[in-house]
């Protein structure tokens, strides 16, 4: 519990992968940039083409920063969650967490439009967005833990949670079957999933919330690693049962919730990054895996971003697409070799 | 370690159960530092029930429980974690931490908000990995160790916890009976040189009549508490189990089939 040095290593290939795979994310995109140019750009000078200094200031940066809040803090919701339910398969996606926000998504976009008049995103929009789709993972996430105290069956709990992902789903579709074709188009483009075309105010929104969901994890390092001994010897160590399992269930909420208001349902990161990061460092210790799966998190998402660009192409495909492809094998391979999905 | 109350632990009129269900009643005792007592019975009677209302998990119906003198319900979380520490049935929910991780998670009512490990915690650590003979076992995963040891392993973080008062819930079930010895020598040399009080609950009556210094008797009506020896003359082993099946020999206190 002690070698957070040994780890140090580790840490600093991951923050230069980190770098590495910001900087092959800004150079790509529709718009061919020499990567000469784009350093130039990055030192505040001068390039061939104005139209590439916009490009990058302008669009591809913001989208990189977004990459790195949603890869992350999905992922560390994801860790979050397995520790909370002390169960390997646990994530926002598999929980229906994601498909909670996404009914507070659908509610808010094709059901209260009527209400409130948004049809232009201001502040205020977003910030009724992210609301909208915190309060609806947190809803799923509360009942979903109600559940999980009463079945302690891990396949149960994710029966579970795919029931309530149905449930949330249906919902969505009766919405969506009395919604306009522009409400629809809107929820339809959101749900695909994507980090690129945030307004900078959106980004500073979405990193406050991340910023917070990551201070709550933080505060919660003991808890969460008593929670690993199972709940009654984290209670026999000290541990507030109900205020830590509170402020848990806020920070992944926070989370999965605000990432998926801005950026959609983004699947599988969430369960597959901490699985991954566990491969590299082998510790069950939170001090070093909530860093650790922020950074893994955070590049997945930088290079499945980068992707779903299709460089020098100007068509982009979904994001969400991208990580179901690369997340779902994994999260196979994992099944199949089961040993290492021991928790 | 020196108290300035003579009982670490005292239990008077205690009635345990769920709710409006009463599992069982009148259970009087008390026990000083330094001594090892088993809590016996037929299954069912109600031990892990009342080891569990012992260790605050489920709230008592009525009667008082006192830790080093003071109310058990009045006591925070964070204090009551460095008086008493447990050792459950239940195994660790992640059986991914080494053994040197699982026995430091123990010196958490210690450490920071962090949870970073000072000189103190690392010895006491190394101290309980000495006295269980985990030493060469301390970087083994926990799904890599036999029952005996990991059982060993969970022991010893409840040592490093550095608790007055040590509570086990069956600490010797799944095991041959040179581990289970193994164990409860364990137990009665830490209760003896460290001056704890550790209670535990078991179905092997004869080796805690040998190894143990007091006694609870779970019987469903008087529970009577003391000396084994003592027990013993009192013929109170005579009413652990109905005599249908087997009786107890006191001359050898072990129990006799009814053929």
């Amino acid at each position: 519990m002690q070698k957070v040095g040994t780890y140090r290593l580790s840490f600093g290939l991951m923050a230069l992968a980190l770098v590495l795979s910001c900087l092959l994310n800004i150079s790509s995109g529709s718009v061919n940039i020499p990567f000469a140019d784009m350093w130039s750009i990055l030192f505040g000078g001068t390039s061939e083409m104005d139209s590439w200094q916009y490009i990058i200031w302008e669009y591809r940066i913001p989208k990189a920063l977004t990459a790195i809040l949603v890869g992350g803090g999905l992922s560390l919701s994801g860790l979050l969650m397995q520790t909370l339910f002390r169960n390997p398969l646990a994530g926002p996606f598999v929980l229906g967490i994601s498909s909670g926000a996404s009914l507070g998504a659908a509610l808010l976009l094709m059901g209260a439009s009527l209400l409130t008049g948004m049809g232009t995103f201001s502040v205020l929009g977003n910030i009724s967005m992210a609301l909208a789709a915190s309060i609806g993972s947190f809803l799923v996430l509360s009942v979903v833990m109600l559940v999980a105290q009463r079945v302690k069956d891990t396949m149960a709990l994710l029966i579970i949670g795919l029931m309530f992902g149905s449930i949330t789903s249906a919902i969505v579709s009766v919405l969506a079957y009395f919604s306009n074709a522009e409400q629809l188009q809107r929820f339809i483009f959101w749900s695909f999933g994507s980090v690129g075309n945030l307004h900078p105010n959106q980004i500073w929104l979405l990193g406050l919330i991340v910023l917070v969901g990551v201070v709550l994890s933080m505060i919660s390092l003991k808890p969460l690693n008593a929670y690993l001994l199972g709940e009654h010897y984290a209670q026999s160590l000290g541990v507030s049962l109900k205020k830590s399992r509170l402020i848990i269930i806020v920070a992944t909420g926070l989370l999965a919730g605000g990432i998926t208001a801005f950026a959609g349902p983004i699947a599988f990161v969430g369960l597959a990054v901490p699985h991954l990061t566990r491969q590299i460092f082998d510790t069950m210790e939170h001090k070093i895996l909530i860093p650790a799966v922020f950074l893994y998190g955070a590049i997945l998402m930088l290079l499945c971003d980068m992707i779903a660009q299709l460089p020098n192409s100007a068509n982009i495909l979904p994001i969400n697409a991208i990580t179901a492809l690369v997340g779902a094998p994994v999260v196979i391979w994992l099944l199949v070799r089961k040993r290492k999905m021991i928790f | 370690m020196d108290y300035q109350f003579s009982h670490t632990i005292s239990i008077g009129g205690l009635s345990i159960g769920y709710g409006k269900t009463k599992i069982a009643q009148n259970i009087n005792f008390s026990l000083e530092s330094g001594s090892l007592c088993a809590i016996v019975g037929i299954n069912g009677i109600g031990k892990s029930t009342l080891l569990r209302t012992i260790g605050g998990f489920q709230p008592k119906l009525s009667g008082f429980i006192q830790v080093l003198g003071h109310d058990l319900e009045s006591q925070q979380p964070e204090q009551l974690a460095k008086e008493l520490s447990v050792v459950l049935t239940e195994p660790p929910a992640s059986k991914n931490l080494t053994v040197q991780e699982l026995i430091a998670l123990g010196r958490q009512p210690y450490t920071n908000w962090m949870g970073k490990l000072t000189e103190t915690d690392k010895n006491q650590i190394s101290e309980s990995l000495n006295a269980f003979l985990l030493t060469d076992l301390r970087d083994r995963k926990c799904h890599e160790l036999s029952d005996g040891q990991l059982q060993r392993v969970l022991i010893a973080r409840a040592m490093a916890q550095d608790t007055p008062v040590i509570l086990l819930d069956e600490p010797t079930t799944h095991l041959d009976l040179y581990h289970k010895v193994q164990i409860l020598k364990m137990l009665r040399e830490l209760a003896h040189e460290r001056k704890k009080t550790i209670i535990f609950t078991t179905h092997e009556i004869e080796l805690a009549i040998q190894l143990c210094d007091r006694m609870l008797l779970l019987d469903g009506s008087e529970n009577p508490f003391g000396d084994p020896c003592k027990l013993i003359e009192e013929k109170h082993f005579e009413h652990l189990f109905p005599a249908d099946m087997v009786q107890f020999d006191p001359k050898t206190g072990s129990f006799r089939v009814n053929k």
